[in-house]
């Protein structure tokens, strides 16, 4: 009798407490949510938004496909006072800057992350990843080189150095290379002898420069600058470049999904995240919508599901081991990641500070040469 | 063309014939020459060729058997074509083969005076040619992108890419599926929802507010009716990204910015100098004695408009309303600024994929919206037709 009069008022008491808690965060139902497009936002869609509206059948959705313009926009909707947007998905170098700006929020990732299934807390299972008080990783992306296999000339090896792209003479062709000097400088100076752990101190000085682009200026006849992620793979399969870089994911589905013959070479590959932030300034019944759908779309188990829908590596420590196969192909997923050991030997990691200091000078000096 | 002959025809001298005839088959040589890796090759062969064609024709042959030597002439660049290159080369080459045939007749029998003035100099013919193959050219030029998306458009591939099996005619390279996809995809089609749902209501404001200032503008006693007209014109003078960005803000302060009746207003908005320049245009031939007759028979202004001014300025009205309707169904840079996600529409749609993913499903979307364009623009024809016919300014 007792027991169960304990019971009973224990359970009155939870259920009390839980509808104390509830009222307290109280929740927005919908909530606009903005990423890439194309495959990259699918397998958002596929592993977090969709699960998590299986449990939370009253919210919905809307996809803004407007990351390439997010720092703009923030920039407007902050000025106008009008936040329309509750979770933006940027790479980690626009994190940085909307952080500095004050447009993003700054968040403890033990409070608002979940933490690993074996109790790591969060802040360890991501470590090095949040590169800024703002940034949430979701995911370690490259950008590396995909070729044309059969355009590889008669009698050389297929390329595998990332010095093939400046070698004209094996490899004749047209190649695709990013319009902006990242990544392009650095391939440029390595190419041209500088050692790998001296690249940004040279490329900090004018005559470092001037040598990039002096290295770049060998092939700039043969060279088409592409601006969006998807014009690389149109390229390669028109045939109309032999090599180009690109992001990995989108040479991954050139390869696999669309069975082009194309290959991948990971030679130098530059690593960058991609990740959330949340906007300052939004509403709490908002923000604590936002802050539910990312503790639940960052956790271990759905961080490894999005593997299974693209090949970018889950940036949490703990999701590694949980990357299956693909969804459709059932291939390993594995073997096509950019952190896998056989494609990582030569990497570089996207030099934040560096570029943060020097990307309007080098940028101008680039644009200035590319009209030349 | 050739049912009256104003300057008989006549043998040309060979000298003229066969340079002119030489040229315009090197002019297409050259193109297939540097297909194949040497255009010079090409233009020498191809330039033979037709002048060896043309003296056989013209002074071997003669006219007596100008239809067999035609037929001979499709033949026989079918058949080379074929050997080539396959059956699309074959079709080129009968094409190409036609041409030269009929070409070489027309140079070498001086056919092309037939129809122009006996008196005109070699100048004032050359030009008279000139003059329409530059219009073709510009003409040309101005259809071709759109002439290339639609057979894209049912690549059976996922890229923007002519395949060899769509070269060859292999109907395993053609494929709905980019149409299948658009009709399918819950994106496409919440992206085609709100542009239905846009551009009529944007239309109806625009043609109802746009009429109205017309008709009070095209009063003579409107105070500053100069500066007024200026003032609705403008939208269309102003760069879109400037009003857009003006709207941007203006709305985010009143509540309107990302709401269905923002992007509403925002089209009319644009919509409207459409109507004025076309109703006011209409309303220059409208006769004010019909009104006045009108009031004289016991029509109050209300009746008078709906039931005189109405019907005879109606198609100035529905082309106006047309053209509101394109420029709402069409626009991207305000709907980019004044919605959100959830009124995204269909070019909004189209511009993003373009950028993201160069998915073929845009030129599904964009054969359709120019299949689309095609009949509102015959509608506005037809109208402009039967209204200059009403007017009795056309015989017609």
């Amino acid at each position: 009798m007792t027991i169960s009069k304990t019971l009973l008022a224990t359970t009155a008491l939870t259920l009390a407490a839980g509808t104390a808690f509830a009222q307290d965060q109280e929740m927005a139902d919908s909530m606009t949510i903005v990423s890439w497009g194309g495959a990259y936002q699918n397998s958002q869609q596929k592993a977090y938004a969709e699960p998590y509206m299986e449990n939370n059948p009253d919210v919905s959705i809307t996809w803004d496909e407007s990351s390439n313009e997010a720092v703009a926009k923030l920039r407007a909707m902050n000025e106008a006072g009008n936040i329309t947007w509750d979770l933006v998905d940027v790479v980690a170098s626009d994190a940085i800057r909307l952080c500095d700006e004050g447009l993003a929020m700054e968040y403890d990732p033990d409070d608002l992350l979940a933490e690993a299934p074996d109790g790591t807390s969060a802040e360890d299972d991501f470590g090095d990843m949040i590169v800024s008080d703002c940034f949430i990783p979701q995911i370690a992306y490259s950008t590396t080189f995909g070729y044309r296999t059969d355009m590889v000339p008669e009698g050389a090896d297929a390329p595998s150095d990332i010095c093939s792209v400046f070698d004209l003479e094996t490899y004749p062709g047209k190649r695709a290379l990013e319009k902006r000097p990242i990544n392009n400088m650095e391939w440029a100076l390595l190419c041209d002898g500088v050692a790998k752990d001296e690249i940004y101190d040279v490329l900090a000085t004018e005559e470092g420069q001037d040598q990039a682009l002096a290295k770049l200026e060998t092939i700039k006849d043969d060279v088409v600058w592409w601006s969006a992620g998807a014009d690389t793979p149109q390229l390669l399969a028109d045939g109309e470049v032999f090599m180009g870089s690109t992001y990995n994911g989108r040479l991954f589905s050139l390869i696999e999904e669309q069975d082009q013959p194309v290959a991948m070479m990971w030679d130098a590959q530059v690593y960058d995240l991609d990740g959330w932030i949340i906007p300052t300034g939004l509403p709490d019944d908002r923000l604590a919508r936002v802050r539910d759908f990312v503790t639940f779309a960052t956790d271990t188990q759905r961080l490894a599901d999005q593997a299974k829908y693209i090949s970018y590596g889950p940036a949490r420590e703990s999701s590694a081991p949980l990357v299956g196969q693909h969804a459709d192909l059932g291939i390993d997923m594995a073997p096509h990641m950019p952190t896998n050991p056989e494609n990582a030997g030569n990497t570089f990691l996207y030099n934040y500070e560096f570029w943060a200091d020097y990307r309007d000078d080098i940028d101008a000096k680039f644009q200035a040469w590319l009209a030349q | 063309m050739n049912d009256v002959v104003i300057t008989e025809t006549k043998t040309m001298p060979m000298g003229f014939t066969l340079p002119v005839v030489a040229a315009a088959g090197a002019f297409f040589g050259l193109f297939v020459g540097t297909a194949q890796g040497s255009g010079l090759l090409g233009i020498l062969i191809a330039g033979v060729l037709c002048a060896a064609i043309a003296y056989v024709a013209i002074f071997v042959v003669g006219t007596a058997q100008e239809r067999a030597v035609r037929w001979a002439c499709v033949a026989l660049f079918a058949l080379g074509g074929f050997l080539f290159a396959g059956i699309p080369a074959a079709i080129m080459g009968a094409l190409f083969g036609w041409f030269i045939g009929w070409f070489a007749y027309w140079i070498g029998r001086c056919r092309y005076r037939m129809t122009l003035a006996p008196y005109l100099t070699s100048g004032q013919v050359l030009w008279h040619y000139s003059f329409r193959v530059l219009c073709g050219a510009i003409f040309v030029f101005l259809i071709t992108p759109i002439l290339v998306v639609m057979p894209l458009s049912f690549n059976a591939e996922n890229f923007f890419t002519f395949t060899p099996e769509m070269l060859s005619f292999d109907p395993e390279g053609y494929s709905l599926r980019h149409y299948r996809n658009f009709f399918q995809s819950s994106e496409w089609q919440h992206a085609l929802r709100n542009s239905l749902l846009i551009a009529p209501v944007a239309t109806l404001l625009a043609v109802s507010f746009g009429t109205l200032a017309a008709i009070g503008l095209s009063q003579p006693h409107v105070p500053g009716r100069q500066v007024i007209m200026a003032i609705l014109i403008s939208p269309m003078i102003v760069p879109l990204i400037i009003s857009a960005a003006g709207m941007y803000f203006f709305y985010s302060r009143i509540g309107l910015q990302g709401t269905y009746v923002g992007v509403v207003l925002a089209h009319a908005a644009l919509g409207i100098p459409f109507v004025i320049i076309t109703v006011t245009a209409t309303l220059v031939g409208f006769d004010r004695s019909l009104t006045r007759a009108a009031a004289n028979m016991g029509a109050n202004p209300v009746t008078t408009f709906f039931r005189v001014q109405m019907p005879l300025i109606l198609p100035g009205v529905i082309s106006g309303g047309l053209f509101a309707f394109i420029t709402s169904f069409d626009e991207v840079v305000v709907v980019l600024f004044v919605g959100s996600a959830n009124q995204q529409t269909l070019p909004w749609q189209m511009f993003t994929g373009l950028r993201e993913q160069i998915s073929p499903t845009i030129l599904a979307v964009a054969t359709i919206l120019v299949g689309i364009s095609i009949c509102l623009l015959t509608t506005v024809e037809i109208l402009r037709r039967r209204s200059e016919k009403m007017r009795g300014m056309s015989p017609g």
